[in-house]
């Protein structure tokens, strides 16, 4: 088992989960869980950006064995189902990230059944250096069983899973990780200020096994994922939790926003009104 | 311009009688090789010379003759079969072993070398020294040889086949007058041509420039196999037009090692290694669907010591358990000395092996399955369709910029894309129309309404123009503008104006969605 490394990410006893959840925040580079999830809008190309930025920022900080030199040179394989297709287009190789454009391996699943098959059987794959799956909504298919599934074999053979679920509700699922994605504007580039910079994401870690939630800027800078946090407002009368969880949306750099009553989130009609923020250049939070 | 490419050729010219001699294990002129020996090679009128040794090139025999011709010379003669497939095994040997001269060689059957070496003459000293260095390596392995160094191929085989040996055309020599001495048949023309030559009076190559080109042209009228057409040939060697070169590609071996972090010295730590690397190799040679004949187990001891283990398997195999067993029985006398640092096992010898379907599930579910295995499993179950990568495609257009193809096949060549193109991640299978706000003719959009939403768009880089392919398309086809665009929530798109107003190859232009950025 030279290349497989078990993805460790599992608790040896109750006691060290209780202490440990929610004792580090997330942050860049803390290698890879076995499935994540990430919910985005069909009508925009975030969902698999991030999803991409996220598993090449775990695969850039894999652990390596030891004496292991040789480049990672392993496939990494993107299911999409028809539905996926129809929404959202195909991968352009053009646009894709550098690393990964002459070893991409696209799966095309015409039903939701076959989507998880193949990913199933992309995980099990020890050729394989991540996969990303594609899929509308919902699915009957994609019950709480067959996320368990996923996850277990993506944990037993150590190729770590991201599922990008477009216009997604969220339901029940056993990721290690879920995220809340939309597209934020992008810092300006410096020599067009007109024009779309590097592209950034409102990403929500709204459940996690290991990290509390929160809610981040992510964005590539020079091959490396950097994130900058939101810092959460504690709201009188207001659970931190539901807060979190409810899509805090539209708070950006120095502007004052209300959360947009579109989120999917359930838990976003109570907290309507509350999520407002102004962030100081620096990033500390100052008014709430 | 480049500076002017140095090729060094290599005429092995007594090539089939070495490599005979050498198979004899006996010294030039010594033993076997004192009486006079032809091989021969069947034709349809019987035996024919293929090569002489000293001895029969003394008593009469010449290449080409038939062998009882030679016989009513000589009786004493000895006529051993050629063995032309062995020569061009040995050629891709020695090609590959030439590469100590020059970073690419080539074979130029039936027995010679040419090797590119183009600004590592100072390696050796110069080239006179690079030369000699040819030549004493040549010997050494005992071979004869005459070599050269000319600005172009065809030059370097001419002086070496016909000029004097180790000669160097400088590039600064004037190549025209330095060759002009030298026959018609260094220009590696085929029998027929050197015939008519030969009856036009046309015997040095000096001579061909006093015919008129045109008279030449209008006479050798083959433009497609240069070795018919001297004027071809001829401006091969003057490099007048690329010559172009078949280089010689070493096959890769499967090959793995352990760098161990502590140099080990005992038996027991040295079997677990050996299991190790007999499991990776086995994963390697399961990969290129081999299987070992013949394993070469290499240990570097820390002192500089290399010990080598060799194994050779009656079938092909890639069972680990067995190699490490048939392994262990000649790890034991070997001297470890102060410790051994590096491991490497080489499969110098695989045979083709098919994958064996007994234990592939037990084998996926320890170490996970190969990615054939995988495409296998897809396919079968989706489709060939479903399993594809995105290869690229020479168009600029972006929907034909990128072909699908099966997973495993090799990449097609292609120019890479240009760095300065930002292109979208995901390209919708179709463009979509979108209703745009815009100042015409060719101002920014400022508002588009896709999918029954309204974006505001709050950055636009762009036009990016491209034409329509003129050769492919109709002539109605219209240009593209493409925006690359970014609205008020930071939802990144790429767009695209088709056509322009006034074009005359429609009414107003329509606007199209065609790509969703990260």
């Amino acid at each position: 088992m030279s290349r497989s490394t078990m993805i460790h990410d599992a608790f040896e006893t109750a006691a060290d989960l209780a202490t440990a959840t929610h004792s580090q925040r997330w942050t860049p580079g803390l290698g890879a869980v076995a499935q994540s999830e990430i919910f985005a809008s069909s009508r925009e190309g975030s969902g698999v950006g991030a999803a991409l930025a996220l598993a090449l920022d775990a695969w850039r900080c894999r652990p390596r064995e030891e004496g292991e030199e040789a480049e990672d040179r392993r496939a990494v394989v993107w299911v999409q189902t028809r539905a996926a297709v129809k929404a959202g287009g195909r991968p352009f190789r053009a646009g894709l990230p550098p690393e990964i454009r002459n070893r991409l391996i696209h799966v095309l699943a015409e039903r939701d059944e076959d989507a998880l098959f193949a990913l199933e059987e992309a995980v099990r794959c020890r050729d394989v250096a991540f996969v990303i799956g594609e899929v509308v909504g919902s699915p009957r298919a994609l019950d709480f069983t067959a996320s368990r599934r996923l996850t277990l074999a993506a944990e037993k053979h150590g190729v770590p899973l991201t599922l990008v679920r477009l216009d997604g509700t969220r339901d029940l699922s056993s990721a290690r990780q879920r995220w809340a994605v939309r597209s934020a504007p992008s810092a300006k580039p410096q020599w067009n200020w007109q024009a779309p910079g590097v592209p950034a994401w409102q990403a929500e870690l709204f459940r996690a096994r290991s990290h509390p939630p929160g809610v981040w800027r992510l964005s590539e800078d020079a091959g490396k994922l950097v994130s900058e946090r939101y810092v959460p407002l504690p709201v009188r009368g207001e659970d931190t939790k539901v807060w979190s969880r409810s899509g805090l949306a539209e708070v950006g750099e120095g502007r004052t926003e209300a959360s947009n009553a579109a989120s999917p989130s359930p838990g976003s009609a109570s907290s309507f009104g509350a999520s407002v923020a102004i962030l100081s250049p620096d990033g500390e939070r100052v008014l709430g | 311009m480049a500076p002017p490419r140095r090729i060094l050729s290599i005429w092995l010219a007594a090539f089939a009688i070495d490599r005979w001699r050498l198979t004899e294990s006996c010294a030039r002129g010594q033993g076997a090789d004192a009486q006079p020996l032809v091989l021969i090679t069947e034709t349809a009128h019987g035996p024919r010379i293929a090569a002489t040794n000293n001895a029969a090139r003394a008593s009469g025999a010449r290449i080409g003759t038939m062998l009882a011709d030679a016989r009513t010379l000589c009786p004493s003669v000895q006529a051993v079969p050629g063995d032309p497939a062995g020569d061009l095994d040995m050629l891709e040997k020695l090609a590959v072993w030439a590469r100590r001269w020059g970073p690419w060689s080539a074979l130029d059957p039936p027995d010679g070398l040419l090797i590119d070496v183009t600004a590592v003459a100072h390696l050796f000293g110069g080239e006179a020294k690079l030369l000699a260095d040819v030549h004493r390596a040549f010997d050494t392995r005992g071979f004869a040889i005459r070599a050269a160094i000319a600005p172009t191929a065809g030059a370097a085989w001419a002086l070496t086949h016909y000029g004097p040996d180790r000669s160097i055309l400088a590039p600064q020599d004037d190549m025209e007058a330095r060759l002009s001495g030298l026959p018609v048949a260094a220009l590696r023309l085929d029998e027929d041509v050197l015939t008519v030559l030969r009856r036009l009076g046309l015997k040095r190559l000096g001579e061909l420039g006093t015919v008129g080109r045109d008279a030449l042209h209008r006479r050798f009228r083959n433009r497609k196999s240069p070795a018919a057409n001297p004027l071809v040939r001829m401006d091969q060697l003057l490099g007048r037009v690329p010559e172009p070169l078949l280089p010689v590609v070493p096959q890769q071996v499967p090959l793995v090692q352990r760098r161990l972090m502590e140099p080990i010295r005992h038996r027991t730590l040295l079997d677990t290694v050996l299991g190790d690397l007999a499991a990776d190799m086995v994963r390697e040679l399961e990969g290129v669907g081999q299987g070992a004949r013949r394993l070469d187990l290499a240990l570097w001891r820390v002192d500089g010591e290399v010990v080598m283990r060799t194994l050779e398997l009656a079938g092909a195999t890639r069972d680990p358990a067995h190699i490490v067993r048939l392994f262990g029985e000649k790890l034991g006398d070997i001297d470890a000395g102060f410790g051994i640092e590096l491991v490497r096992l080489r499969a110098s010898w695989a045979e083709p092996l098919p994958t064996n379907q007994a234990d592939i599930e037990v084998a996926a579910e320890r170490h996970g399955t190969a990615l054939s295995a995988f495409v296998d499993r897809l396919t079968t179950r989706l489709g060939p369709k479903a399993v594809r990568r995105p290869v690229l495609r020479g168009s600029h257009v972006p929907e034909r910029s990128q072909a699908w193809r099966p997973p495993l096949d090799p990449e097609p060549p292609s120019q890479d894309e240009l760095r300065f193109h930002a292109r979208p991640l995901k390209l919708l299978d179709r463009a979509e129309r979108i209703a745009v706000l815009y100042a015409t003719p060719d101002g920014l959009p400022q508002r588009f309404r896709w999918r029954g939403d309204v974006h505001e768009i709050a950055r636009v880089e762009g036009p990016e123009r491209i034409a329509p392919e003129w050769w492919r398309e109709r002539g109605t086809a219209r240009l593209r503008d493409y925006y690359r665009i970014e609205d008020d929530a930071g939802r990144r798109y790429w767009i695209y104006r088709y056509g322009i107003a006034g074009d005359g190859r429609g009414g107003a232009p329509e606007w199209f969605l065609q790509g969703l950025c990260a």
